[in-house]
Protein backbone atom coordinates (compact mmCIF):
# COMPACT_ATOMS: atom_id res chain seq x y z
CA UNK A 1 0.00 0.00 0.00
CA UNK A 2 1.12 3.86 -0.61
CA UNK A 3 2.35 4.94 2.01
CA UNK A 4 0.37 8.84 3.04
CA UNK A 5 1.46 11.77 4.82
CA UNK A 6 -0.27 12.69 7.62
CA UNK A 7 -1.60 16.19 7.29
CA UNK A 8 0.07 18.72 9.69
CA UNK A 9 -1.40 22.35 9.76
CA UNK A 10 1.95 23.60 10.77
CA UNK A 11 3.49 22.34 8.00
CA UNK A 12 2.43 24.02 4.87
CA UNK A 13 4.91 22.54 2.38
CA UNK A 14 5.77 18.89 2.70
CA UNK A 15 7.97 16.96 0.58
CA UNK A 16 9.18 13.31 0.34
CA UNK A 17 11.64 11.55 -1.99
CA UNK A 18 9.60 14.60 -4.60
CA UNK A 19 10.86 13.48 -7.89
CA UNK A 20 10.47 14.42 -11.74
CA UNK A 21 12.30 12.56 -14.41
CA UNK A 22 12.14 13.26 -17.92
CA UNK A 23 13.28 10.42 -19.65
CA UNK A 24 16.63 9.18 -17.80
CA UNK A 25 17.44 12.72 -16.88
CA UNK A 26 16.32 13.17 -13.56
CA UNK A 27 15.54 16.73 -12.97
CA UNK A 28 14.37 16.35 -9.29
CA UNK A 29 15.99 14.00 -8.00
CA UNK A 30 14.23 12.95 -4.30
CA UNK A 31 14.07 15.90 -2.55
CA UNK A 32 12.50 16.07 1.09
CA UNK A 33 11.98 18.63 2.86
CA UNK A 34 9.39 20.50 5.26
CA UNK A 35 8.18 24.49 5.26
CA UNK A 36 6.35 25.68 8.71
CA UNK A 37 3.23 27.82 8.76
CA UNK A 38 4.69 31.83 8.46
CA UNK A 39 8.47 30.69 7.67
CA UNK A 40 10.36 32.13 4.98
CA UNK A 41 12.05 29.68 3.17
CA UNK A 42 14.59 30.27 0.35
CA UNK A 43 15.10 27.88 -2.61
CA UNK A 44 18.67 28.15 -3.91
CA UNK A 45 20.47 26.32 -6.57
CA UNK A 46 22.82 27.11 -9.71
CA UNK A 47 21.16 27.45 -13.19
CA UNK A 48 20.02 23.94 -13.71
CA UNK A 49 19.77 22.72 -10.73
CA UNK A 50 16.19 21.76 -11.07
CA UNK A 51 14.72 24.65 -8.87
CA UNK A 52 12.36 25.22 -11.57
CA UNK A 53 10.83 21.74 -11.92
CA UNK A 54 11.01 21.33 -8.37
CA UNK A 55 8.62 24.69 -7.76
CA UNK A 56 6.62 23.72 -10.95
CA UNK A 57 5.05 20.77 -9.10
CA UNK A 58 4.98 22.51 -5.88
CA UNK A 59 2.63 25.03 -7.72
CA UNK A 60 0.41 22.17 -8.93
CA UNK A 61 1.80 22.74 -12.32
CA UNK A 62 4.12 19.62 -12.90
CA UNK A 63 3.09 16.20 -12.18
CA UNK A 64 5.69 14.18 -10.06
CA UNK A 65 7.11 11.37 -11.65
CA UNK A 66 7.76 9.58 -7.72
CA UNK A 67 7.37 10.77 -4.20
CA UNK A 68 5.19 12.62 -2.48
CA UNK A 69 4.42 16.54 -1.93
CA UNK A 70 1.59 18.42 0.12
CA UNK A 71 0.79 21.69 -0.03
CA UNK A 72 -1.50 24.05 1.62
CA UNK A 73 -2.94 20.61 2.77
CA UNK A 74 -3.33 19.07 -0.73
CA UNK A 75 -1.65 16.52 -3.08
CA UNK A 76 0.33 18.20 -5.64
CA UNK A 77 -0.05 14.66 -7.35
CA UNK A 78 -3.82 14.47 -7.45
CA UNK A 79 -5.11 17.86 -6.17
CA UNK A 80 -3.85 20.33 -8.14
CA UNK A 81 -6.53 22.77 -8.84
CA UNK A 82 -7.16 22.76 -5.07
CA UNK A 83 -3.26 23.93 -4.46
CA UNK A 84 -3.59 26.25 -7.10
CA UNK A 85 -6.50 28.02 -5.24
CA UNK A 86 -4.75 28.04 -1.59
CA UNK A 87 -1.22 29.26 -3.61
CA UNK A 88 0.04 32.56 -4.82
CA UNK A 89 2.61 33.14 -7.08
CA UNK A 90 4.68 35.43 -8.55
CA UNK A 91 7.55 35.77 -10.92
CA UNK A 92 10.16 38.61 -12.09
CA UNK A 93 9.32 37.35 -15.21
CA UNK A 94 5.55 37.32 -15.26
CA UNK A 95 3.49 39.10 -12.60
CA UNK A 96 1.00 41.72 -14.41
CA UNK A 97 -0.76 42.46 -17.29
CA UNK A 98 0.79 45.86 -18.91
CA UNK A 99 -2.13 46.80 -20.95
CA UNK A 100 -4.43 46.65 -18.21
CA UNK A 101 -5.06 49.49 -15.40
CA UNK A 102 -3.57 49.23 -11.42
CA UNK A 103 -7.43 48.10 -10.29
CA UNK A 104 -8.38 46.13 -13.00
CA UNK A 105 -5.06 43.78 -12.80
CA UNK A 106 -6.45 43.41 -9.37
CA UNK A 107 -9.80 42.71 -10.58
CA UNK A 108 -9.22 40.16 -12.72
CA UNK A 109 -6.79 38.60 -10.10
CA UNK A 110 -9.14 38.38 -7.36
CA UNK A 111 -12.17 37.58 -9.88
CA UNK A 112 -9.63 34.53 -10.91
CA UNK A 113 -9.26 33.09 -6.88
CA UNK A 114 -12.98 33.54 -7.07
CA UNK A 115 -13.17 36.83 -4.67
CA UNK A 116 -16.95 38.72 -4.30
CA UNK A 117 -16.58 42.02 -6.08
CA UNK A 118 -17.45 43.39 -2.44
CA UNK A 119 -14.80 41.71 -1.04
CA UNK A 120 -12.51 43.21 -3.64
CA UNK A 121 -13.48 46.45 -3.81
CA UNK A 122 -13.31 46.79 -0.07
CA UNK A 123 -9.55 45.10 -0.42
CA UNK A 124 -8.30 47.23 -3.34
CA UNK A 125 -8.95 50.40 -1.43
CA UNK A 126 -7.12 48.96 1.63
CA UNK A 127 -4.51 48.22 -0.61
CA UNK A 128 -4.06 51.50 -2.75
CA UNK A 129 -3.88 52.94 0.82
CA UNK A 130 -1.69 50.93 2.43
CA UNK A 131 0.97 51.11 -0.79
CA UNK A 132 0.31 54.72 -0.77
CA UNK A 133 -0.42 54.06 -4.51
CA UNK A 134 -4.23 55.94 -4.41
CA UNK A 135 -2.58 58.25 -7.33
CA UNK A 136 -1.94 55.49 -9.93
CA UNK A 137 -5.14 53.33 -9.31
CA UNK A 138 -6.16 54.69 -12.92
CA UNK A 139 -3.00 54.05 -14.06
CA UNK A 140 -1.53 51.16 -17.21
CA UNK A 141 0.35 48.79 -15.31
CA UNK A 142 2.97 49.13 -17.93
CA UNK A 143 3.69 53.23 -17.12
CA UNK A 144 4.74 51.84 -13.51
CA UNK A 145 8.08 52.52 -12.71
CA UNK A 146 9.75 48.68 -12.13
CA UNK A 147 10.08 48.84 -8.29
CA UNK A 148 6.23 50.02 -8.25
CA UNK A 149 5.26 46.93 -10.72
CA UNK A 150 7.23 44.56 -8.32
CA UNK A 151 5.84 46.00 -4.87
CA UNK A 152 1.94 45.52 -6.68
CA UNK A 153 2.43 42.15 -8.67
CA UNK A 154 3.68 40.76 -4.43
CA UNK A 155 0.33 42.68 -3.52
CA UNK A 156 -1.50 40.77 -5.66
CA UNK A 157 -0.08 37.73 -5.31
CA UNK A 158 -1.31 37.65 -1.92
CA UNK A 159 -4.55 39.33 -2.60
CA UNK A 160 -6.75 36.23 -2.14
CA UNK A 161 -5.15 35.27 1.17
CA UNK A 162 -3.25 32.09 0.49
CA UNK A 163 -1.49 29.96 2.64
CA UNK A 164 1.55 30.11 0.95
CA UNK A 165 3.11 32.35 -1.89
CA UNK A 166 5.86 30.95 -4.40
CA UNK A 167 8.48 33.42 -5.26
CA UNK A 168 10.48 33.33 -8.15
CA UNK A 169 13.25 35.60 -8.63
CA UNK A 170 10.81 38.27 -7.25
CA UNK A 171 13.61 41.21 -7.37
CA UNK A 172 15.85 40.70 -10.26
CA UNK A 173 17.24 43.90 -11.67
CA UNK A 174 15.15 46.17 -8.99
CA UNK A 175 16.97 48.75 -7.49
CA UNK A 176 18.24 48.54 -4.28
CA UNK A 177 16.41 50.81 -2.02
CA UNK A 178 13.06 49.26 -3.76
CA UNK A 179 14.47 45.59 -2.98
CA UNK A 180 14.69 46.24 0.63
CA UNK A 181 11.54 47.73 0.77
CA UNK A 182 9.95 44.65 -1.10
CA UNK A 183 11.63 42.15 1.39
CA UNK A 184 9.96 44.62 4.39
CA UNK A 185 6.62 43.11 2.44
CA UNK A 186 7.57 40.08 2.85
CA UNK A 187 8.11 40.39 6.59
CA UNK A 188 5.02 42.04 6.98
CA UNK A 189 3.10 39.16 4.79
CA UNK A 190 4.62 36.93 7.09
CA UNK A 191 3.70 38.35 10.27
CA UNK A 192 -0.16 37.75 9.05
CA UNK A 193 0.77 34.04 8.90
CA UNK A 194 1.65 34.03 5.33
CA UNK A 195 3.97 31.68 4.58
CA UNK A 196 7.23 32.48 1.90
CA UNK A 197 8.89 29.98 -0.38
CA UNK A 198 11.70 32.04 -2.57
CA UNK A 199 13.96 32.01 -5.04
CA UNK A 200 16.66 34.47 -5.34
CA UNK A 201 20.71 35.08 -7.13
CA UNK A 202 21.25 37.68 -4.57
CA UNK A 203 22.97 36.06 -1.93
CA UNK A 204 22.24 39.10 1.15
CA UNK A 205 18.56 38.14 0.61
CA UNK A 206 19.12 34.62 1.22
CA UNK A 207 20.35 35.93 4.87
CA UNK A 208 16.79 37.35 5.55
CA UNK A 209 14.98 33.71 4.97
CA UNK A 210 14.59 31.67 8.26
CA UNK A 211 16.20 28.72 6.28
CA UNK A 212 17.62 28.11 2.88
CA UNK A 213 18.12 24.83 1.08
CA UNK A 214 20.50 24.86 -1.28
CA UNK A 215 20.07 22.26 -4.63
CA UNK A 216 22.74 21.06 -6.56
CA UNK A 217 21.82 18.12 -9.54
CA UNK A 218 18.52 17.74 -8.65
CA UNK A 219 19.41 16.97 -4.62
CA UNK A 220 19.25 19.37 -1.48
CA UNK A 221 22.66 19.33 -0.56
CA UNK A 222 22.10 21.82 2.09
CA UNK A 223 19.10 22.86 4.74
CA UNK A 224 19.26 25.16 7.60
CA UNK A 225 19.19 28.67 9.00
CA UNK A 226 21.89 31.00 7.25
CA UNK A 227 23.54 31.33 10.60
CA UNK A 228 23.82 27.22 10.77
CA UNK A 229 24.84 27.04 7.55
CA UNK A 230 27.65 29.23 7.55
CA UNK A 231 28.73 27.60 10.86
CA UNK A 232 28.54 23.98 8.93
CA UNK A 233 30.81 25.35 5.91
CA UNK A 234 32.91 27.75 7.95
CA UNK A 235 31.81 30.30 6.00
CA UNK A 236 31.75 34.79 6.15
CA UNK A 237 28.73 34.72 4.05
CA UNK A 238 25.82 32.89 2.41
CA UNK A 239 27.15 33.68 -0.91
CA UNK A 240 30.31 31.59 0.29
CA UNK A 241 28.43 29.01 1.62
CA UNK A 242 26.88 28.95 -2.10
CA UNK A 243 30.06 28.61 -3.94
CA UNK A 244 31.08 25.91 -1.63
CA UNK A 245 28.15 23.63 -2.53
CA UNK A 246 27.05 25.02 -6.49
CA UNK A 247 30.93 24.29 -7.26
CA UNK A 248 30.02 20.61 -6.90
CA UNK A 249 27.83 20.41 -9.17
CA UNK A 250 28.53 17.56 -11.95
CA UNK A 251 25.92 17.88 -14.38
CA UNK A 252 25.88 20.68 -17.54
CA UNK A 253 22.50 22.49 -16.84
CA UNK A 254 19.87 21.25 -18.66
CA UNK B 1 44.02 51.78 -43.88
CA UNK B 2 42.15 52.92 -41.06
CA UNK B 3 40.67 56.79 -41.44
CA UNK B 4 41.73 57.41 -37.98
CA UNK B 5 45.07 57.54 -35.93
CA UNK B 6 43.04 54.82 -33.39
CA UNK B 7 45.91 54.84 -30.47
CA UNK B 8 45.43 58.62 -29.72
CA UNK B 9 41.72 58.60 -28.96
CA UNK B 10 39.31 56.68 -26.96
CA UNK B 11 37.36 53.47 -27.52
CA UNK B 12 34.40 55.06 -26.74
CA UNK B 13 33.17 58.78 -26.20
CA UNK B 14 30.02 60.17 -25.54
CA UNK B 15 29.15 63.98 -25.24
CA UNK B 16 25.79 65.00 -24.22
CA UNK B 17 23.99 62.18 -25.24
CA UNK B 18 20.01 62.55 -24.32
CA UNK B 19 16.99 60.20 -25.53
CA UNK B 20 13.35 60.59 -25.09
CA UNK B 21 10.79 57.96 -25.39
CA UNK B 22 7.30 59.90 -25.98
CA UNK B 23 7.69 62.10 -22.81
CA UNK B 24 10.07 59.84 -21.02
CA UNK B 25 13.45 60.97 -20.72
CA UNK B 26 15.65 57.56 -20.93
CA UNK B 27 18.58 59.55 -20.71
CA UNK B 28 19.80 62.87 -19.42
CA UNK B 29 22.79 64.47 -20.80
CA UNK B 30 25.19 61.44 -20.61
CA UNK B 31 28.81 61.93 -20.71
CA UNK B 32 31.46 59.39 -20.41
CA UNK B 33 34.77 58.11 -21.56
CA UNK B 34 35.96 55.08 -21.82
CA UNK B 35 39.83 53.95 -22.20
CA UNK B 36 41.30 51.70 -25.08
CA UNK B 37 41.59 48.14 -22.96
CA UNK B 38 39.15 49.05 -20.36
CA UNK B 39 36.56 46.96 -18.82
CA UNK B 40 33.71 49.85 -17.95
CA UNK B 41 30.98 48.98 -16.23
CA UNK B 42 27.39 50.71 -16.99
CA UNK B 43 25.75 49.92 -13.48
CA UNK B 44 22.01 50.42 -12.12
CA UNK B 45 18.26 49.47 -12.36
CA UNK B 46 16.24 48.25 -14.86
CA UNK B 47 14.39 51.25 -16.69
CA UNK B 48 17.65 53.24 -15.90
CA UNK B 49 18.88 54.04 -19.20
CA UNK B 50 21.45 50.96 -19.44
CA UNK B 51 20.25 49.16 -22.87
CA UNK B 52 19.44 52.97 -24.55
CA UNK B 53 22.47 53.59 -24.05
CA UNK B 54 23.98 50.48 -25.31
CA UNK B 55 21.52 50.96 -28.87
CA UNK B 56 23.19 54.20 -29.61
CA UNK B 57 26.76 53.27 -29.07
CA UNK B 58 26.07 49.90 -31.13
CA UNK B 59 24.08 52.50 -33.61
CA UNK B 60 20.95 50.55 -33.93
CA UNK B 61 19.20 54.07 -33.04
CA UNK B 62 19.67 57.60 -32.88
CA UNK B 63 19.66 59.97 -29.79
CA UNK B 64 18.04 62.80 -30.32
CA UNK B 65 20.95 65.29 -29.42
CA UNK B 66 24.46 65.23 -27.91
CA UNK B 67 27.45 63.39 -29.85
CA UNK B 68 28.94 59.96 -29.46
CA UNK B 69 32.02 58.10 -31.06
CA UNK B 70 33.62 54.45 -30.67
CA UNK B 71 36.72 53.46 -32.36
CA UNK B 72 37.24 57.49 -33.21
CA UNK B 73 34.14 56.88 -35.46
CA UNK B 74 31.15 58.81 -34.90
CA UNK B 75 28.02 56.38 -34.32
CA UNK B 76 25.59 58.56 -37.03
CA UNK B 77 27.87 59.34 -39.66
CA UNK B 78 30.29 56.21 -39.75
CA UNK B 79 27.99 53.90 -38.62
CA UNK B 80 29.19 51.08 -41.17
CA UNK B 81 32.30 51.47 -39.73
CA UNK B 82 31.60 50.89 -36.38
CA UNK B 83 29.42 48.06 -37.49
CA UNK B 84 32.17 46.50 -38.13
CA UNK B 85 34.51 46.34 -35.31
CA UNK B 86 32.09 46.17 -32.49
CA UNK B 87 30.60 43.23 -30.71
CA UNK B 88 27.18 43.36 -29.31
CA UNK B 89 25.82 40.63 -26.94
CA UNK B 90 22.26 41.93 -26.31
CA UNK B 91 20.44 41.79 -22.52
CA UNK B 92 17.78 39.00 -24.27
CA UNK B 93 19.12 36.22 -25.94
CA UNK B 94 18.81 36.81 -29.82
CA UNK B 95 20.89 34.13 -31.52
CA UNK B 96 18.80 31.56 -33.45
CA UNK B 97 17.13 29.42 -32.03
CA UNK B 98 16.53 26.97 -35.12
CA UNK B 99 20.37 27.14 -36.05
CA UNK B 100 22.76 24.65 -34.08
CA UNK B 101 25.42 25.92 -31.88
CA UNK B 102 28.06 25.63 -34.92
CA UNK B 103 25.67 26.67 -37.51
CA UNK B 104 25.16 30.08 -35.33
CA UNK B 105 28.69 30.72 -35.03
CA UNK B 106 29.50 30.11 -38.47
CA UNK B 107 26.72 32.50 -39.66
CA UNK B 108 28.13 35.16 -37.42
CA UNK B 109 31.79 34.53 -38.72
CA UNK B 110 30.77 34.54 -42.26
CA UNK B 111 28.30 37.80 -42.16
CA UNK B 112 31.82 39.68 -40.53
CA UNK B 113 33.53 37.86 -43.49
CA UNK B 114 35.69 35.81 -41.72
CA UNK B 115 36.19 31.90 -40.47
CA UNK B 116 35.92 30.27 -36.84
CA UNK B 117 39.17 29.14 -37.54
CA UNK B 118 41.25 32.31 -38.20
CA UNK B 119 39.72 33.82 -34.73
CA UNK B 120 39.34 30.68 -32.87
CA UNK B 121 42.17 31.65 -30.37
CA UNK B 122 40.17 34.39 -29.23
CA UNK B 123 37.08 32.26 -28.19
CA UNK B 124 38.55 28.85 -27.48
CA UNK B 125 38.35 29.10 -23.82
CA UNK B 126 34.95 30.05 -23.97
CA UNK B 127 33.39 27.75 -26.90
CA UNK B 128 35.27 24.85 -25.90
CA UNK B 129 32.91 24.78 -22.79
CA UNK B 130 30.21 24.17 -25.74
CA UNK B 131 31.93 22.56 -28.08
CA UNK B 132 30.34 19.09 -26.56
CA UNK B 133 26.98 20.77 -27.70
CA UNK B 134 27.79 22.26 -31.18
CA UNK B 135 25.30 20.03 -33.02
CA UNK B 136 22.54 21.14 -30.45
CA UNK B 137 20.08 23.88 -31.61
CA UNK B 138 20.61 27.23 -29.85
CA UNK B 139 17.19 26.78 -28.72
CA UNK B 140 17.78 23.64 -26.73
CA UNK B 141 20.80 25.33 -24.95
CA UNK B 142 20.87 26.05 -21.05
CA UNK B 143 20.52 29.44 -20.12
CA UNK B 144 24.32 29.42 -19.05
CA UNK B 145 25.36 28.00 -22.42
CA UNK B 146 23.59 29.85 -24.46
CA UNK B 147 25.12 33.06 -22.82
CA UNK B 148 28.47 31.40 -23.76
CA UNK B 149 27.56 30.75 -27.59
CA UNK B 150 26.23 34.74 -27.54
CA UNK B 151 29.38 35.47 -26.37
CA UNK B 152 31.46 33.49 -28.83
CA UNK B 153 29.36 34.90 -31.22
CA UNK B 154 29.73 38.62 -30.31
CA UNK B 155 33.48 37.28 -30.57
CA UNK B 156 34.31 35.99 -33.88
CA UNK B 157 35.15 38.80 -35.61
CA UNK B 158 37.74 40.19 -33.10
CA UNK B 159 36.08 43.06 -32.31
CA UNK B 160 38.25 45.98 -30.78
CA UNK B 161 35.45 47.07 -28.54
CA UNK B 162 32.77 44.26 -26.96
CA UNK B 163 29.45 45.55 -25.58
CA UNK B 164 27.90 43.64 -23.23
CA UNK B 165 23.74 44.49 -21.95
CA UNK B 166 23.29 42.60 -18.28
CA UNK B 167 25.53 39.46 -19.38
CA UNK B 168 24.76 38.40 -15.97
CA UNK B 169 21.17 39.04 -15.08
CA UNK B 170 19.42 36.00 -13.50
CA UNK B 171 22.38 33.78 -13.94
CA UNK B 172 23.08 32.11 -10.65
CA UNK B 173 26.38 33.40 -8.64
CA UNK B 174 28.45 30.57 -9.37
CA UNK B 175 28.36 30.92 -13.08
CA UNK B 176 28.66 34.77 -12.82
CA UNK B 177 32.33 34.75 -11.29
CA UNK B 178 33.05 32.40 -14.39
CA UNK B 179 31.63 34.98 -17.07
CA UNK B 180 34.07 37.89 -14.99
CA UNK B 181 36.92 35.71 -15.66
CA UNK B 182 36.16 35.42 -19.49
CA UNK B 183 35.87 38.77 -19.69
CA UNK B 184 39.53 39.59 -17.83
CA UNK B 185 41.13 37.37 -19.85
CA UNK B 186 39.33 39.00 -22.88
CA UNK B 187 41.04 42.28 -21.69
CA UNK B 188 44.42 41.13 -21.86
CA UNK B 189 43.76 40.86 -25.10
CA UNK B 190 43.37 44.27 -25.76
CA UNK B 191 39.52 44.27 -25.65
CA UNK B 192 37.54 47.18 -24.47
CA UNK B 193 34.52 46.10 -22.74
CA UNK B 194 31.72 48.06 -21.66
CA UNK B 195 29.37 45.85 -19.37
CA UNK B 196 25.87 46.52 -18.00
CA UNK B 197 24.66 44.79 -14.78
CA UNK B 198 22.12 45.37 -12.21
CA UNK B 199 24.25 43.76 -9.67
CA UNK B 200 25.96 46.07 -7.77
CA UNK B 201 28.40 43.23 -6.29
CA UNK B 202 30.10 43.24 -9.80
CA UNK B 203 31.49 46.40 -9.71
CA UNK B 204 34.08 46.18 -8.31
CA UNK B 205 35.19 43.60 -10.94
CA UNK B 206 35.36 46.62 -13.37
CA UNK B 207 38.35 48.89 -14.11
CA UNK B 208 36.05 51.97 -13.72
CA UNK B 209 32.27 51.99 -13.16
CA UNK B 210 29.31 54.29 -14.12
CA UNK B 211 26.07 54.28 -11.73
CA UNK B 212 23.03 55.22 -13.76
CA UNK B 213 19.70 55.98 -12.76
CA UNK B 214 16.62 57.37 -14.63
CA UNK B 215 18.93 57.94 -17.50
CA UNK B 216 21.50 59.98 -15.55
CA UNK B 217 24.94 59.17 -14.61
CA UNK B 218 24.94 59.31 -10.60
CA UNK B 219 29.12 58.87 -10.84
CA UNK B 220 31.71 57.71 -12.75
CA UNK B 221 35.33 56.13 -10.83
CA UNK B 222 37.32 53.52 -10.17
CA UNK B 223 35.03 51.40 -7.72
CA UNK B 224 37.89 52.17 -4.50
CA UNK B 225 37.42 56.13 -5.60
CA UNK B 226 33.80 55.84 -5.32
CA UNK B 227 33.40 53.88 -2.08
CA UNK B 228 36.67 56.28 -0.11
CA UNK B 229 34.02 59.40 -1.24
CA UNK B 230 31.01 57.99 0.56
CA UNK B 231 30.05 60.44 3.22
CA UNK B 232 29.51 59.51 6.78
CA UNK B 233 30.28 56.42 9.01
CA UNK B 234 28.90 53.40 8.06
CA UNK B 235 28.15 50.64 10.92
CA UNK B 236 27.24 47.11 10.41
CA UNK B 237 24.70 46.53 13.31
CA UNK B 238 23.26 43.49 14.44
CA UNK B 239 21.24 42.08 17.43
CA UNK B 240 18.88 38.87 18.27
CA UNK B 241 15.34 40.76 16.73
CA UNK B 242 16.35 42.27 13.28
CA UNK B 243 13.27 43.10 12.19
CA UNK B 244 12.95 45.68 15.50
CA UNK B 245 15.96 46.47 14.90
CA UNK B 246 15.72 48.06 11.85
CA UNK B 247 13.00 49.94 12.85
CA UNK B 248 14.76 51.21 16.23
CA UNK B 249 17.84 52.12 14.03
CA UNK B 250 15.42 54.17 11.76
CA UNK B 251 13.40 55.90 14.89
CA UNK B 252 16.95 57.24 15.85
CA UNK B 253 17.47 60.68 15.08
CA UNK B 254 20.92 60.94 14.92
CA UNK B 255 21.54 57.99 11.93
CA UNK B 256 20.82 59.40 8.45
CA UNK B 257 19.55 55.91 7.23
CA UNK B 258 19.37 52.42 7.57
CA UNK B 259 19.12 49.37 5.37
CA UNK B 260 19.21 45.26 5.84
CA UNK B 261 22.57 44.21 4.55
CA UNK B 262 22.51 39.97 4.70
CA UNK B 263 22.71 38.86 8.49
CA UNK B 264 23.62 42.95 9.86
CA UNK B 265 22.06 45.82 9.17
CA UNK B 266 24.07 48.99 7.43
CA UNK B 267 23.60 52.71 9.10
CA UNK B 268 24.87 55.98 8.10
CA UNK B 269 25.74 57.96 10.65
CA UNK B 270 26.90 61.74 10.12
CA UNK B 271 26.58 63.21 13.49
CA UNK B 272 29.33 63.63 16.02
CA UNK B 273 27.44 62.92 18.88
CA UNK B 274 26.59 59.63 17.74
CA UNK B 275 29.32 56.71 19.11
CA UNK B 276 29.36 53.52 18.62
CA UNK B 277 29.08 52.99 22.46
CA UNK B 278 25.97 55.53 23.00
CA UNK B 279 24.33 53.58 20.50
CA UNK B 280 24.79 50.58 21.61
CA UNK B 281 23.55 52.10 25.04
CA UNK B 282 20.57 53.61 23.26
CA UNK B 283 19.65 49.67 22.06
CA UNK B 284 20.43 48.24 25.34
CA UNK B 285 17.62 50.13 26.54
CA UNK B 286 15.42 49.19 24.00
CA UNK B 287 15.55 45.95 24.89
CA UNK B 288 17.91 44.40 22.34
CA UNK B 289 20.33 41.59 23.36
CA UNK B 290 23.42 40.33 21.57
CA UNK B 291 24.08 43.93 19.96
CA UNK B 292 27.18 44.27 18.03
CA UNK B 293 28.14 47.39 16.09
CA UNK B 294 31.59 47.67 14.08
CA UNK B 295 32.54 50.13 11.83
CA UNK B 296 33.00 48.85 7.74
CA UNK B 297 33.80 50.45 4.56
CA UNK B 298 31.11 50.69 2.51
CA UNK B 299 29.65 48.79 -0.66
CA UNK B 300 29.17 50.52 -4.11
CA UNK B 301 25.46 49.26 -3.38
CA UNK B 302 25.70 51.35 0.14
CA UNK B 303 27.17 54.04 -2.51
CA UNK B 304 24.54 53.75 -4.82
CA UNK B 305 21.91 54.16 -2.34
CA UNK B 306 23.41 56.92 -0.92
CA UNK B 307 23.60 58.54 -4.35
CA UNK B 308 20.67 58.16 -5.32
CA UNK B 309 18.71 59.38 -2.72
CA UNK B 310 20.07 63.14 -3.28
Amino acid sequence: MEKTIQHNSNKVIIAENLTKKFGNFKAVDKISFEVERGEIFGFLGANGAGKTTAMRMLCGLSIPTGGKGLVAGYDIGTQTELVKKNIGYMSQKFSLYDDLKVWENIELFGGIYGMTDQEIKEKTDKLMHVLDFESERNKLVGSLPLGFKQKLAFSVSIFHNPQVVFLDEPTGGVDPITRRQFWELIYDATSRGITVFVTTHYMDEAEYCNRVSVMVDGKIEALDSPKNLKKQFNANSMDEVFQQLARKAKRVDS
Amino acid sequence: MDKKNIQSESAISCKSINKKYDTIEALKGVNFEVDRGEIFGIIGPDGAGKTTLFRILTTLILADSGTASVDGFDVVTDYKEIRKRVGYMPGKFSLYQDLTVEENLNFFATVFNTTIEENYELIKDIYQQIEPFKNRRAGKLSGGMKQKLALSCALIHKPSVLFLDEPTTGVDPVSRKEFWGMLKNLKTQGITILVSTPYMDEASLCDRIALIQNGQFLKIDTPKNIVSQYENKLWAVQSDNMYKLLNDLRANELTSNCFAFGDKHHVSVSSEQLSINSLKEILDKSGHTNIEIREIEPTIEDCFMQLSQK
